[in-house]
């Protein structure tokens, strides 16, 4: 069926609601667009604007293939590229503007649309948070009034009117929407994979420390995951999240040495107490998965693996939100018997660096017989030796560690854990660099703690004879408040802090609206945005569904259940009122009857004289019409509408047959 | 060999088969007096052009949001699916239980283009938007109305005229894609109803000849409207236009009235006898020329044709009377 074309002029009312809905969609975008895309795109709706009021001409082609043209140019001169996810939204969004340089028509105003739905579903792949779900029905409900008004041809439909008709759509399709989201068969992502650019760019960890890394890591408030314990809460000194784990040094930087990749993943003995809990990791750009201490293997999610040095990892980055249930044990032992090469790496030093701190070694290794003995002589000689804890350590040379143990002795976790790994490495123990997190705030409302980059850690790991990997943090000796209380905590007199982890004062009110806000940002992290494969399929099987099959046996059944009751909600606004009277309902049935042969009722005409009509061009129909009129008049007309006679009529009815 | 022609031989069989389906849904369409009520049973309803884009574009935003797994993504996604599925249902009950009658088809000449009126009752409590009416593969844009609750809309379509006669209307559908433009739901319907096509007049030029024992033409006593004939005093029940308003500010109490005198020719017959030199179509075009001139000179005229007979008369109605005579004239 060939679609009936709409009369094609497009008045200027519509014209600026359409203006007004795209001005909506791309403002979200703005900020995040280089300048002079940001001013361009304001200037082609402010052109646009004036074209419709003032009547002007709109450009010519030419005026606008250069500017096409132009922005290409200049996207690629902003990105150095023009494909990849942020080019791709640029372009977008000059072409929606360029496309309502050329606006005339109906027709048009569908391209358009869909342009919209596009940079709407882009805005998403950049910040998900709980007010772009508003943001997402507001936009929504604005586009299905745009096209409600561009149906309706002639004159444009009050403002009022057509906003009323759009949300409403958009509030009967939100209960099928719900349904598709919860049972539509979610597959693990990704399809083709994702642009190295996907994502929101934030950062957290990074695949080596410098010194400064970690320190500038702490100074952002950015969320690094949220973690819900079951039965059993770990105390502050236990919740170490493992993140990456760093056995190569090269005098400035811990990094990875190549081994992971040649190691097999550890055996490990996992001892009780089991902790139970549940973790959302946000998107970070790295492959860890930050597990606490060491996870039970059994419980690690699809598409994880567990590294040589027994972290959680994901087979790529972590780019979008990701819930997981996991079981950790504090207590274990990991790798009782250390391979070869993994001693030898764990034991490599950068030659020529660090003269002072060798001879240390050398003394502490001849002062004391076993390798628990050197490190708890270590760990004495920080807690008692002037050593402070500071976010703002001296700048160290090219002996860091000599620097860092004779002469500053000011540092942050980062010195303390390359100073230590370093010192024990020399010493003849087998020792390596983690880091992650520690600690955590515990959010009163939701009973869950929140991890921030603030929470950002540095430790060491020994390989003791029959203990296998033991944990030793360094900064415990210095600042035990730091491990204990939290960074918060351990900082406040030292006004080093940044400012959002600064108490007092006005921030009590701030403290306590942020614990709200984040119990609500959790919970819809944790129902909405982590919503994945596996979380779907929990749900699902606490509800009795068990494989996808169920799912959309489940999904089809309700969504056509929902949309049933609503297509019947929606005749029924469009069927006329049932008529009260019995004898009126009765003269319809007839009527039908009669129309089914032919014969209709003239609107001038009464039950009688059409009953004499009938009787006179269909003899044979003429008596039973007859009847049936006469008792039809008697119930209208005369007293005594009593249900025998109405029961008459009815019958008279049936007994004519055409 | 040309994209496009590709393009149309791929789509062959599918015209083919719509071209059956047509064929079937055309069958079931009855001839009716109406008025014809719309149930739900013959509401038919398609995607347009713009629909399946739109189911497109919901395929590609499914796969995008897969690929990311981006749950916001999902929800719009989702948003739109059911907003596309909730707009199915609204343009289909946009359309069922409406009622179609015939109204008015007033006659036109050959070679004119005439104008059926339908009407578009909508007995329910919710106003209807946006409905289109057209013959099937008509290229001219289609008429469109909106309802009003409980009300009655009134759409002109228009059919050329090309032979005298009656015109039946033909098989018509109302669609509409309001609220959302997604889907085209349609009804096909058949209104027994007819214009009136008289014959095209003839081109100017040829004078009737004169007629039977009439010659020049003598004024008569018959008081009409014709010819001033001069005033006389006004009476009670003189009609407001016969009074003559340039001489009542000299006698404002005794107003005066002017008279006109009919002309009346003396028998002038219309003949298809006259007209031997013509075809059976040229002769009624013929004629009709005739009746419209006399009507127009306010002659008074009688028609001749084999087998009709209408007395010298005048006014619309006999003009009327006369055309629709021609108009549905059969030879033997």
């Amino acid at each position: 069926m060939k679609a009936a074309t709409l009369s094609d002029y497009l008045n200027q009312v519509s014209l600026l609601r359409l203006i007004a809905v795209l001005a909506l969609v791309l403002v979200v975008h703005l900020p995040s667009l280089p300048t002079w895309e940001a001013v361009l795109v304001v200037a082609g709706l402010g052109w646009r604007l004036l074209i419709a009021l003032r009547q002007w001409q709109l450009p010519p082609a030419w005026l606008r293939t250069s500017i096409a043209v132009l922005s290409l140019v200049g996207i690629y001169a902003s990105y150095g590229r023009i494909h990849g996810q942020v080019p791709g939204i640029a372009l977008l969004m000059i072409m929606s503007v360029l496309k309502l340089l050329e606006m005339r028509s109906r027709r048009d105003v569908m391209v358009t649309v869909f342009l919209m739905y596009f940079i709407l579903l882009t805005h998403f792949l950049n910040s998900q948070e709980i007010w772009t779900a508003g943001y997402l029905l507001v936009c929504a409900s604005a586009i299905t009034a745009l096209l409600i008004d561009v149906n309706h041809p002639g004159e444009a439909l009050p403002l009022k009117k057509i906003l009323a008709s759009g949300s409403k759509m958009v509030a009967i399709s939100l209960p099928v929407t719900l349904l598709f989201f919860l049972l539509f068969p979610r597959i693990p992502g990704p399809l083709w994979g994702i642009p190295s650019d996907a994502g929101a760019s934030l950062t957290g960890m990074s695949n080596e420390m410098a010194p400064g890394d970690i320190s500038n890591l702490i100074m952002s408030d950015r969320h690094a995951f949220s973690v819900k314990f079951f039965d059993r809460e770990p105390p502050p000194r236990e919740r170490y999240w493992r993140g990456p784990v760093f056995d190569s040094f090269d005098g400035r930087a811990w990094k990875s040495s190549g081994i992971s990749q040649r190691v097999q993943t550890p055996d490990v003995e996992l001892l009780p107490p089991a902790v139970r809990y549940e973790i959302i990791v946000e998107p970070h750009r790295g492959p860890w998965m930050f597990a606490l201490d060491i996870p039970d293997p059994a419980t690690r999610p699809d598409k994880s693996f567990i590294a040589s040095e027994y972290q959680l990892m994901k087979g790529r980055d972590v780019i979008t939100r990701e819930l997981h249930v996991l079981i950790s044990h504090p207590n274990h032992i990991l790798q009782k018997e250390l391979p070869d090469l993994t001693r030898r790496v764990n034991l490599s030093l950068p030659r020529d660096f660090n003269p002072r701190t060798v001879a240390l070694a050398r003394q502490l290794q001849a002062e004391h017989a076993t390798p628990e003995a050197i490190v708890q002589a270590t760990l004495r000689m920080f807690r008692q030796e002037p050593f402070v804890y500071t976010l703002q350590p001296p700048p160290l040379g090219r002996n860091s560690v000599d620097d860092f143990l004779f002469k500053t002795r000011r540092g942050f976790c980062e010195h303390y854990s390359s100073a230590f790994t370093f010192l024990m490495r020399a010493a003849g123990i087998p020792t390596r660099v983690v880091t992650g997190y520690q600690g955590g705030e515990r959010n009163e409302l939701g009973d869950f703690f929140r991890v921030t980059d603030a929470d950002a850690h540095a430790w060491s790991e020994v390989w003791l004879e029959g203990k296998g990997w033991v944990r030793v943090d360094p900064t415990a000796a210095v600042a035990p408040n730091r491990i204990e209380l939290g960074l918060s905590e351990a900082m406040q007199d030292s006004g080093e802090l940044p400012s959002f982890l600064q108490r007092g004062g006005l921030n009590w009110i701030r403290d306590n609206l942020t614990t709200q806000w984040d119990w609500m940002n959790t919970q819809w992290n944790r129902w909405v945005l982590a919503y994945g494969p596996e979380v779907q399929m929990d749900l699902m099987r606490r509800i009795g569904i068990e494989d996808w099959r169920g799912m959309i046996i489940a999904l089809t059944v309700s969504a056509s259940l929902i949309l049933g009751i609503i297509g019947l909600l929606l005749l029924r606004q469009f069927t006329p009122a049932r008529n009260q009277e019995v004898a009126v309902r009765l003269w319809a049935q007839l009527q039908k009857r009669l129309l089914r042969a032919g014969i209709a009722q003239r609107p001038a005409e009464g039950a009688g004289s059409f009953a004499d009509r009938v009787a006179l061009e269909t003899p044979e129909l003429g008596d039973a019409v007859r009847r049936a009129a006469t008792i039809y008049q008697q119930l209208r007309y005369l007293e005594g509408a009593t249900p025998a006679l109405q029961e008459e009529l009815a019958r008279a009815i049936k007994a004519i047959r055409s | 060999m040309r994209p496009w022609l590709v393009f149309k031989l791929l789509l062959h069989p599918i015209r083919l088969a719509q071209a059956r389906i047509d064929a079937w849904v055309m069958s079931r369409v009855k001839r009716q007096p109406g008025p014809i009520p719309v149930p739900r049973t013959r509401v038919y309803i398609v995607p347009t052009r713009f629909g399946y884009g739109y189911a497109f574009m919901g395929l590609v935003m499914l796969l995008g949001s897969m690929n990311y797994s981006n749950s916001m993504g999902f929800l719009l996604t989702f948003l739109l699916g059911a907003l596309g599925l909730v707009c199915m249902h609204h343009t289909h009950g946009n359309l069922v239980n409406v009622q179609l009658r015939s109204g008015k088809a007033p006659p036109v000449f050959a070679g004119e283009v005439a104008h059926f009126e339908i009407l578009v009752d909508n007995p329910a409590p919710a106003q209807r938007y946006s409905f289109s009416l057209a013959w099937p593969k008509d290229s001219q844009p289609p008429v469109m109305t909106d309802v009003p609750a409980q009300g009655t809309a009134t759409l002109r379509i228009a059919l050329p005229a090309e032979r005298r006669g009656w015109l039946p209307a033909r098989v018509f559908s109302l669609s509409t894609e309001f609220p959302l433009g997604l889907f085209h739901a349609w009804t096909w319907a058949e209104l027994d109803t007819a214009c009136l096509v008289y014959p095209k007049p003839a081109a100017a030029g040829r004078m009737p000849p004169p007629a039977s024992g009439a010659i020049g033409q003598m004024p008569s006593n018959i008081a009409g409207q014709d010819e001033f004939a001069g005033l006389r005093n006004y009476h009670r029940g003189d009609p407001m236009k016969s009074v003559h308003w340039k001489s009542l500010p000299k006698s404002p109490s005794a107003p005066m009235v002017k008279q006109f005198t009919e002309l009346l020719d003396q028998e002038l017959w219309l003949e298809w006898d006259a007209l031997g030199d013509l075809d059976l179509e040229s002769r009624l075009s013929q004629l009709t020329r005739w009746v419209l001139d006399m009507e127009d000179r306010q002659h008074a005229y009688g028609l001749r044709l084999p087998g009709v007979l209408l007395k010298p008369g005048r006014g619309e109605i006999h003009q009327n009377d006369c055309l629709r005579a021609l108009a549905l004239y059969k030879p033997g």
